[in-house]
């Protein structure tokens, strides 16, 4: 069985046809007692890392180990929500080029993401947001990102079941729109990657868990597994709210707390809401699949936990500031809701780059917004890695700015309720 | 919800509390400023057993040391800080 049979209409009707089983999509191999790189982590940015320096670079002896099954972790738990509408100009040109990737992911990785440009609303309840949004927007145009203010009467038209009425305890303003937003189908951009890279001689290691790093005099020398050694030059850290545990075994520190961020989805529905809305202040974001359902994210737990189960504390708030925006959904239910785990940063930027022990870079601190960076940042990673220094796009995002005092400000546009 | 056991007024919800995090060591005063830094951002993230300082701010408003296991959540001992338990 191959795996680099090409998918097609045509292969999809003749399959229909014929009934012959669909080939696995990716090998299992038996663990090599050496790679040039081990990636850690089989989420979307091991997998893009992985895929970017296979198909960019030529550098195939690659492996990316997950402990449990691929896009078990944040890969498989976020909202799939994209867009590029941040508040900083280094913010926004890095998401930019994230969308654009996500724009051409479908043909590039031969896998379709389901990728909906619905368009992304930030609601705004107060005249500060209001202020705040005007900002963004202008921070975006520059950059050249389709990003405006728009009007409650221009809201009411983009998503009718809005309440844009005064009847609210904060009633709605203003939004900032941004059409190139939407979403995606997050397992298939994992497998996509997943697919691809396999295809071009990335070894996937699931069930392969990370025990240690062998560092001698300041350089990483070898990865230690729960199915055995590897000897490298080379890991990167992508694994966003367990990032901590696996830099200590390399005696790096990192300004990380990671907390636990639900969400929660309903039962399918007609589609009646296009876009993508969020409410800051409400501490909430919703948007419909093209299965039907309302996918609701928050903002992260009160206390930081590596627990990912969820609260009943959570689902009553969540249904209180959903129906504060939306009462017409009242009789909806509730199916089911789940918590990944946010590798919160203190100024809510990624970190990005290498760290004091020589091979060992990190791609983490992602904290709510690490999925819609996916390919990016593994474009990025892949970039470092294959030149020796990080490109201009994730020079910002350093971890020495910690300790520099040259902190990223993204805290007013990275995400809901902070 | 957690139940949180405080000294002071006995087991109540989470939520009358505000969590202040890891307790990290304050360094000396008249320290460099990567030091400083250090202290400001840089976290354990300890995943197991670990002792964190919560705030009654909706009950008796003590500062209080807790145990809590992040994996589990689970609650150990609850100290206020400077008492003995």
């Amino acid at each position: 069985m191959t795996s680099k049979a090409r998918f097609s209409a045509w292969g999809l009707f003749r399959r229909g046809l014929t009934r012959s089983p669909w080939p696995r999509v990716w090998d299992h191999h038996d663990l090599a007692g050496s790679y040039d790189v081990v990636i850690v982590g089989g989420g979307v940015h091991g997998l893009a890392t992985a895929y970017y320096l296979a198909s960019n670079h030529g550098i195939t002896n690659v492996a990316v180990l997950e402990k449990s099954y691929i896009g078990s972790g944040g890969s498989g738990r976020n909202t799939a929500i994209v867009r590029s509408n941040y508040l900083t100009t280094e913010g926004s040109r890095f998401y930019d080029r994230s969308v654009k990737l996500y724009e051409n992911l479908a043909a590039d990785l031969n896998f379709n993401v389901m990728f909906e440009q619905r368009g992304h609303m930030t609601l705004a309840h107060s005249d500060s947001s209001l202020r705040t949004m005007r900002w963004r927007a202008e921070v975006n145009k520059l950059e050249g990102i389709d990003s405006s203010v728009i009007d409650p009467d221009e809201i009411k038209a983009l998503a009718p079941f809005i309440d844009t009425s005064d009847h609210p305890r904060y009633p709605i303003l203003g939004a900032l729109w941004h059409p190139p937003g939407g979403i995606v189908r997050h397992d298939a951009v994992v497998w996509g990657y997943a697919r691809a890279a396999a295809a071009l001689g990335v070894h996937i290691h699931q069930e392969t868990e990370l025990t240690g790093i062998d560092v001698d005099s300041g350089k990483v020398t070898a990865a230690l597994t729960s199915r055995g050694e590897i000897s490298t030059p080379t890991i990167i850290n992508c694994t966003a709210g367990w990032a901590s545990l696996i830099s200590d075994m390399a005696g790096v520190r990192l300004p990380i707390t990671t907390r636990p961020l639900q969400a929660a989805v309903t039962e399918p529905v007609k589609q009646f809401l296009h876009p993508v809305v969020v409410s800051g202040s409400l501490h909430t974001y919703v948007s419909q699949t093209a299965r039907g359902e309302l996918v609701f994210g928050a903002s992260v737990d009160p206390f930081a936990s590596y627990s990912t189960r969820g609260s009943l504390e959570f689902a009553t708030g969540l249904a209180t500031h959903v129906l504060e925006l939306m009462p017409s959904i009242s009789n909806m239910r509730l199916l089911r809701q789940w918590a990944g785990l946010c590798d919160m940063t203190p100024d809510f930027g990624p970190i990005i780059g290498p760290t004091p022990v020589h091979g060992f870079y990190v791609d983490v601190g992602w904290g709510t917004y690490g999925f819609k960076a996916g390919p990016v940042a593994g474009e990025s990673v892949a970039d470092m890695i294959a030149n020796g220094r990080p490109g201009a796009l994730i020079e910002p995002f350093g971890l020495g700015r910690f300790e520099a005092g040259t902190l990223t400000a993204e805290k007013g546009a990275a995400a809901v309720g902070h | 919800m957690l139940v949180i056991i405080c000294p002071h007024c006995g087991p109540r919800n989470s939520n009358e509390f505000s969590y202040q995090g890891e307790i990290v060591p304050r360094p000396s005063p008249d320290t460099d400023p990567a030091t400083w830094r250090r202290y400001l951002y840089m976290r354990e993230n300890v995943s197991g057993w670990q002792t964190e300082r919560w705030f009654h701010v909706s009950g008796c408003r003590r500062f209080l040391d807790v145990e809590r296991h992040t994996v589990t959540n689970e609650i150990g001992v609850v100290t206020q800080v400077g008492r003995r338990r």
